[in-house]
């Protein structure tokens, strides 16, 4: 029984990167109908920019967390504004290929020059007040080892999550946003500056992707595939949730990583594949996700 | 384009007097590097595989003597559907005479039965198991640089010698990760210990956290990674973030490379045991060829012992078909010469082929250094322990491989 608490907390630790990476991919996909394939080069980006700031000039982790996003989501904007908003209009399946392409490309010069193992990244000891030593070590809680970079990564992830979702169905702006995905000439004719909008909107979804790297940068080495290999269960999640729906790719990511967590524990060999099988089902049932509504 | 016709009836016309014997002085030689170029294992194989290839034959100067050595590689990305259709088009089309590398014991296993079929060669520098010297072994096969049992054998018998005597594996689930679990506990058992249990997790994942809590709470002494690469070092990484360590239990590196090492950083790596072949700083040779070969290195890495094995395993194999007076494009009929003649290299020393296809040559224990002892970037090694070859690998009497003779 202890041990099936400890593989709930640490499904819950896994699952809130998928909650964050699906998250950004469910916004992008609500306000530009783009697929965003290159995702997981963007996480990736982040773990490195991470690196980076570090090794090169001695940046910490928690400035990493807020520069990162912004230099990988600025990175982002360019793209937007170079090449995707070109395929405004058209069908998804042009948005998927053109960001496919652009993560091969990235993975691909990342991996030329860094090559395939990674490089370390320490989880930050600082700041030091008495016994603590930043965020490494670990807090025994009888049924399991935490360690504590996990605890700040669940609580952090279920921070950022909830306030991505209040920005978008609370605010004013998130209201501008909304209209402007379902009507772009109208909202224009209330004097507000659509294209710009969007990319703004991309250079957030892109910024929490780099976000979830750096989060992830002291637990999984930093290497160019790392997002490669995620991001197809982050895509599985984000169709379990219902495409474009933001509550809803939070929920699936959390529950998704907890569904696999017990599976690791019960039956190992098809730890990789339960969410697709999930997912298989859903699709059966309900093609629109569970909480997406029907086009 | 006469000239070019004129040539390629020629080149058809050397190729059939060849095949059918009557012209031994056929010396156009071709070499597939079949590796992981852009997945998990690209380190310690890949372009740094292709690399020693490269370096074998500029070294060997056939060149000079009328030879035409042609490279070529490719990216099997793990997958033996996809490795055994390269193979079977470079056999058929490109007329590949030798196979190098073949990193991941799937893709080998599935590689060796083609090689065998088609009459090519296969010097595996890349591949764990050891079922490629013993059931599966094959007169067109040589495994050069190491194996699932030399690994157990040594690093496995000294943590139990050193008190480890109950473990709890952690194993890759495919061919490779069932062959170091099987032979782990073999070793295990036969010196005294007993294995408590183990779990089996998919290639490449990325998070190990569920599985590491199960090994911490199943009290094991040792916990044995039976997996490679990126599953290692992630695996490593984790742990000492969960507390294993420090909670008293030991991590036990199967098989670690010294590009793992590298990636980890030795905060993390400290400390840890394991077997290799080969270490760029171990004597005058190895040292001179690595600083060769990391200078030609994209990223200035050391060789990989798989790497070294690449440069090694040619090495011989140029001598043999330069002592053959060239090359007869008979795989079998290569690699009995090659069993015959004792090899020797700067890299490996001075070692022998047995009749099942293994090399024989040295084992060495190692520890990863403490970051003060390190005196820079890849000096991480400590020698603690050397295993003589004969010693090292499954003895001949209890091999399950028919061209062994009992």
């Amino acid at each position: 029984m202890q041990a099936l608490y400890a593989q709930l907390l640490v499904g819950l630790i896994n699952g809130s990167f998928y909650a964050l990476l699906s998250l950004g991919l469910a916004v992008i996909f609500g306000m530009l109908n783009i697929i965003n394939f290159a995702h997981g080069a963007l996480y990736m980006m982040g773990a490195f920019c991470a690196y980076f700031l570090l090794n090169l000039a001695g940046i910490g982790y928690w400035w990493a967390l807020i520069i990162a996003p912004i230099v990988v989501g600025i990175f982002g904007m360019i793209l937007e504004r170079t090449m995707l908003q070109w395929l405004a209009g058209l069908d998804h399946l042009y948005g998927l290929l053109l960001t496919f392409g652009i993560a091969l490309i990235v993975q691909g010069v990342f991996q030329n020059y860094f090559g395939s193992s990674g490089l370390p990244y320490a989880i930050p000891d600082y700041p030091q007040i008495g016994d603590w030593r930043g965020l490494q070590g670990g807090i025994n809680l009888g049924f399991m080892f935490l360690p504590i970079y996990r605890g700040w990564v669940v609580i952090f992830s279920l921070v950022v999550c909830l306030a991505t979702w209040f920005l978008i169905e609370k605010t004013q702006l998130g209201a501008y946003l909304r209209a402007a995905t379902e009507n772009p000439t109208l909202v224009r004719a209330f004097g507000i500056n659509v294209p710009r909008m969007i990319t703004l909107t991309y250079g957030l979804g892109v910024g929490l992707a780099a976000l979830a790297g750096v989060l992830s940068a002291p637990i999984n080495q930093v290497r160019p595939l790392m997002g490669a290999d995620l991001i197809i269960v982050v895509f599985a999640v984000v169709v379990i949730g219902g495409m474009g729906s933001i509550m809803g790719s939070i929920i699936t990511g959390f529950a998704l990583g907890v569904i696999e967590g017990l599976t690791k524990y019960f039956y190992p060999e098809a730890s990789n594949t339960v969410v697709f099988v999930l997912m298989v089902l859903v699709l059966l049932v309900k093609p629109t996700g569970l909480t997406g509504r029907a086009a | 384009m006469k000239h070019r016709i004129s040539a390629l009836f020629l080149g058809t016309a050397l190729a059939l007097a060849a095949g059918s014997g009557a012209m031994a002085q056929d010396k156009t030689v071709k070499i597939g590097v079949l590796t992981d170029n852009s997945g998990l294992y690209s380190d310690l194989g890949g372009a740094g595989s292709t690399l020693a290839a490269q370096m074998a034959m500029e070294d060997s100067g056939l060149a000079a003597k009328g030879w035409k050595i042609d490279i070529v590689s490719a990216d099997h990305q793990n997958k033996p559907d996809i490795a055994t259709t390269i193979a079977r088009q470079w056999i058929d089309v490109e007329k590949v005479d030798i196979f190098m590398d073949v990193l991941n014991s799937g893709v080998a296993l599935a590689v060796n039965n083609l090689v065998k079929e088609k009459n090519a060669i296969m010097i595996n520098t890349g591949a764990a198991t050891s079922d490629l010297t013993n059931a599966q072994c094959s007169p067109n096969t040589i495994h050069w640089v190491y194996d699932t049992y030399m690994l157990a054998n040594s690093t496995g018998q000294a943590l139990v010698k050193a008190g480890g005597d109950t473990w709890y594996f952690l194993t890759a689930d495919y061919a490779f990760g069932h062959a170091l679990e099987r032979d782990t506990t073999a070793v295990v058992v036969k010196s005294g210990g007993k294995v408590i249990g183990g779990v089996k997790h998919p290639l490449n994942s990325s998070d190990f956290s569920s599985f590491l809590l199960q090994a911490q709470a199943s009290k094991a002494k040792i916990i044995g990674m039976a997996n490679a690469g990126g599953d290692t070092t992630n695996t490593i990484k984790q742990a000492a973030e969960f507390g294993i360590v420090a909670g008293g239990q030991k991590l036990a590196g199967l098989l670690l490379f010294i590009t793992d090492v590298h990636s980890l950083g030795l905060k993390v790596a400290q400390g840890l045991n394991f077997t290799e072949t080969f270490y760029w700083d171990l004597n005058d040779g190895t040292r001179a060829f690595s600083k060769r070969f990391s200078e030609r290195m994209k990223n200035k890495a050391m060789p990989s012992m798989v790497q070294a094995g690449v440069y090694s395993g040619l090495v011989h194999y140029f001598k043999t078909i330069d002592a053959m007076g060239g090359n007869p494009h008979d795989g079998a009929k290569v690699v009995a010469k090659m069993k015959e003649l004792p090899t020797d290299d700067a890299l490996f020393g001075k070692g022998t082929i047995r009749a099942d296809g293994r090399k024989i040559h040295p084992a060495y224990l190692f520890e990863v250094k403490k970051p003060a002892e390190s005196k820079g970037p890849w000096d991480y090694y400590k020698l603690i322990g050397t295993t003589p070859g004969e010693q090292a690998f499954r003895p001949l009497s209890e091999s399950a491989c028919p061209l062994v003779k009992k």
